[in-house]
């Protein structure tokens, strides 16, 4: 069976802490100014009758990846377990990815090519978790395989309520927010 | 026919993205007939050192990663019970405080008036002298009690050492009369101990977790918030009670946006409810308790409609909340709280809140407080001090503060007033703390200072108190530096060791070698007789049967877990005198304090003002870490929070993003800030994370970002029973930032 890899994202463990921030900053060197992961918090209602949603947001890894289709170099490219990378060597920080991606998860580094979430395929292959999720406090990050049955993933994304951002998209996303 | 295509777009970008481009481009790399690698960013450390972290003062266990010499990552220790495999950010970027560039150097001597900043840079020896000198001046006329430590962090251990072979009980933290130390009076007056750090409390099995005014998740207490989140997880409910909005009230099942000082009233009346309808813990209550008719008589007609028009928050609300909170007894956990010190009568909320626990039968209970123990550890067998020492001067001469059982920081710089207590301070060594700002009314700390003989201050960075200093001395970061063990009191006992994971950087020292130096350099070599603190930790790790070389490797030994609760075997911790909890308390009735917590109205600010509270950011921990360059990256400054109706209304409204000045009563100014103009709180105050606006010299990111709450905290209200400084008694204005320029 194919990896396809994906991430539950639990809305309502998550505190918005940024810890999956700097853990991902650090692990994979990131310059300054460079996120390949970001909070966001949504409040919706007016006072006192509001409501809150926190997401740990990154690259969807997108099983259809307008990135991936739009980038005229092939740097863009879906790696193992659907995972889209970026081939810095072949990169020519055209943009033409960032202005695909839906959900604003690239950035130009300041070496000239163009950065995001590799899931950390690096420490994944050595059987490691993402930094992030390594970090999370509030565990609410889950990485997995969804085309195995048994995964946390699949468990989580069958049995709790969720959502994907901008399914409208029509891009397949693999982020699945619990909510 | 593809890889042509490619070429002609490459050739066409070339021009504009760059020569190099095309220069590296024709490579079989470039074509990526080698693949596309899974590039690996190589911060996986050749060494991995266990250590403990010092980026706030709960010290979870870490692991630095080090490559080539210098710190690349550093991650959760997976076998560290506070930290659980987990950081926090804070944690997780401590290397933005080892590689932080603005980081103090060299040893440096004050070369001008004191406070205008002007320094020189010296030897080691030069230092330590000038400062042997400076404290040896102060006890040859003074007495070596006139001398204050003011410390915060667990390397101060070292000089609270110094300060006791000197000869000095006056050594205070701002983390008891600025922080936890209401709570502590409170709980200790109701069960005989203070709760302590890291707080007693089963998060993790409380089906009900009620905080009030505790902002947990934007407070990132690492375990606490852990286990927060697990609750959660297993289906607990949130009760919050907070102005504003906190990230933990998104998550609550009711949120109750109290009045701002009001919430004596809202736990009265909540007393009410349970008392009247009888929800409480009869039977637990007739076994541990004393004072329940008085309870009962005194919170009869404190109705939820009687605390409506005082709390802001409707009768049903209460009602139904307080209903809510009981019956998830005994594993209701009423959150103790730990930054306490608002609005005076501190220590008499912080009853009600235990008072409330106890009705509940939630202390001793699981889900509730619990019993923790500490690792026993053997001692350095060392020379202590001789002599008899005159009592801490931190209270002022008449007396006060009775209940009072740390030293208060700000009584030592009251007593630096002539004649304001049994006798001045005259010298401060301040280790660790920015009084500027972690003291009140910064407009008389500074004044205090004017009026020292000496101060020296021992520092990573060059914060505000280092201007005023007539000595400075760079200590080394935790990254780099060895220290005591720390064995704090948990659910499983355990010993934790901080290791330097590389060697410290330009010319600054340890801690311990530091606090050993200046000893000799005052004639009391012979206190510090430890080689370093690797061998200090060793001899007592020795004689406490310890396996050093495997806590090096793990970075923490666990001892047994003990019975933590009454279904466990163990008894409620109930440590007073009548071994009963003091739900009505004859020792503040003898002290002639309210026996039972009573409700008076906060002041009211001038008309048109707003009060200004404050709090925490989960990336930062007060003025310690805002000029840590990778934590400003999610949280460059600190904004003020202002609900948007209110903010439509202001005479110049403002905006969202606009940039404000703030104004207290009293004048003094802070910012200019950005307004967040929010739904997420009430109209009558603003809210602003504490650590920003900082004036210091050489704090080249964090220098005038965002607004000070110090600066605009000009006064306080003291809280009669311990001491402590309740600080959200000042009210701002908002004036467009250009204006006031």
């Amino acid at each position: 069976m194919k990896k396809r890899y994906a991430m539950a994202v639990d809305t309502r463990r998550c505190v918005g802490c940024s810890a999956c921030v700097i853990a991902c900053k650090t692990e994979n060197r990131l310059p300054s100014g460079g996120f390949r992961d970001w909070i966001v918090q949504e409040t919706t209602g007016r006072f006192p009758g509001l409501s809150m949603e926190i997401r740990s947001e990154r690259c969807n890894h997108c099983s259809d990846a307008p990135c991936v289709a739009a980038c005229p170099t092939g740097a863009s490219h879906v790696a193992e377990g659907g995972v889209v990378m970026v081939n810095r060597a072949k990169c020519t920080g055209c943009k033409a990815c960032i202005a695909s991606c839906a959900y604003g998860a690239r950035y130009v580094h300041a070496d000239g090519y163009v950065d995001k979430c590799t899931f950390c395929l690096h420490r994944v292959q050595q059987g490691k978790q993402p930094a992030c999720v390594e970090t999370c406090p509030t565990r609410s990050l889950t990485f997995g395989d969804l085309a195995d049955p048994e995964s946390a993933v699949v468990k989580l994304v069958h049995s709790r309520r969720n959502k994907v951002l901008k399914p409208e998209t029509g891009n397949r996303p693999n982020l699945f927010f619990l909510t | 026919m593809d890889a042509i295509t490619r070429r002609k777009f490459i050739q066409i970008g070339a021009a504009g993205a760059g020569v190099a481009a095309v220069g590296s481009g024709l490579t079989t790399r470039w074509w990526g007939l080698d693949g596309d690698p899974v590039e690996d960013p190589g911060t996986e450390g050749d060494r991995v050192v266990a250590t403990f972290c010092e980026l706030c003062f709960w010290n979870c266990g870490q692991l630095a990663h080090v490559k080539d010499g210098r710190v690349t990552k550093i991650t959760g220790n997976p076998d560290h019970p506070l930290s659980r495999g987990r950081l926090c950010p804070r944690g997780a970027g401590a290397t933005g405080l080892l590689y932080d560039p603005d980081r103090l150097k060299r040893p440096l001597v004050r070369a001008s008036k004191r406070g205008e900043d002007v320094f020189q840079e010296v030897s080691w020896d030069a230092a330590l002298n000038k400062v042997g000198e400076g404290l040896l001046r102060v006890k040859a006329r003074h007495g070596p009690e006139a001398v204050a430590l003011f410390t915060h962090g667990f390397g101060g251990s070292w000089f609270k050492w110094f300060m006791k072979v000197w000869g000095s009980p006056n050594i205070g933290a701002p983390s008891y009369a600025q922080c936890r130390g209401p709570r502590e009076a409170g709980y200790t007056l109701t069960y005989g101990a203070p709760l302590g750090s890291p707080e007693p409390i089963d998060l993790e099995n409380a089906r009900v977790i009620t905080l009030i005014g505790s902002h947990l998740g934007e407070n990132m207490h690492n375990t606490q918030v852990q286990e927060l989140a697990d609750a959660i997880g297993k289906g607990a409910q949130l009760v919050v009670v907070d102005p504003r909005f906190s990230v933990a009230a998104g998550k609550a099942r009711y949120w109750l946006p109290v009045k701002p000082g009001t919430d004596v009233a809202l736990l009265l009346a909540w007393m009410n409810v349970i008392l009247e309808e009888k929800r409480y813990d009869a039977e637990y209550l007739a076994k541990h308790a004393t004072g329940l008719e008085e309870l009962k008589a005194h919170v009869a007609g404190k109705t939820p409609e009687w605390a409506w028009p005082l709390t802001g928050v409707r009768p049903e609300l209460i009602r139904e909340s307080a209903r809510f909170i009981a019956a998830a007894r005994p594993a209701s956990l009423v959150h103790p709280g730990r930054h306490t010190t608002w609005t005076g009568d501190d220590t008499q909320r912080a009853r009600a809140m235990a008072i409330l626990a106890a009705l509940l039968g939630s202390w001793g209970r699981r889900g509730g407080f619990l019993s923790t123990g500490a690792m026993p550890l053997a001692g350095y067998p060392v020379k202590g001090p001789s002599g008899t020492v005159r009592p801490a001067a931190d209270k002022p001469k008449q007396g006060g503060f009775p209940v009072a059982d740390e030293v208060l920081a700000s009584g030592l710089c009251d007593a630096t007033k002539p004649g304001f207590a049994m006798y001045d301070m005259k010298a401060w060594i301040v280790y660790g703390t920015n009084l500027i700002q972690s003291l009140p009314a910064p407009q008389e700390t500074v004044k205090a200072i004017q009026g020292l003989d000496f101060l020296v201050a021992i520092d990573v960075l060059p914060a505000e108190i280092c201007g005023w200093a007539d000595v400075v001395l760079p200590e080394a970061t935790y990254l780099e530096r060895d220290d005591d063990l720390a064995a704090p009191r948990w659910k499983t006992p355990f010993v934790a060791i901080r290791q330097a994971a590389v060697e410290p950087m330009y010319d600054s020292r340890p801690g311990w070698w530091i606090a050993k130096e200046l000893g000799k350099a005052v004639g009391l070599g012979e206190h510090f007789p430890w080689r370093d603190a690797r061998e200090f930790v060793e001899t007592r790790l020795r004689a406490s049967n310890l396996d050093a070389a495997e806590l090096r490797r793990k970075g923490v030994l666990a001892g047994k877990r003990i019975a933590t609760c009454e279904e466990e075997g163990a008894p409620p911790p109930i440590s007073t005198e009548s071994g009963k909890i003091q739900l009505h308390s004859a020792e503040l009735a003898k002290l002639g304090f309210d026996p039972l917590p009573s409700f008076y109205p906060p002041e009211e600010g001038p008309p048109g003002s707003f009060r200004l509270l404050m709090g925490r950011a989960p990336t930062h921990t007060f003025g310690r870490t805002t000029n840590n360059r990778l934590l400003a990256e999610p949280y460059p400054e600190n904004e003020v929070w202002i609900n948007a109706d209110a903010a439509r209304a202001l005479p110049t409204p403002v905006k969202d993003g606009d940039r404000v000045m703030l104004v207290n009563q009293d004048g003094a100014r802070s910012g200019p800030v950005r307004a967040k103009v929010t739904e997420r709180i009430r109209g009558d105050c603003v809210y602003l994370v504490h650590g920003w606006g900082h004036t210091a010299r050489g704090l080249g990111y964090a220098r005038g970002r965002g607004a000070s709450t110090s600066a605009l905290t000009t006064r306080y209200k003291v809280d009669p029973i311990m001491g402590g400084t309740g600080m959200n008694v000042n009210f701002v204005r908002l004036e467009p930032a250009e204006r006031s320029a």
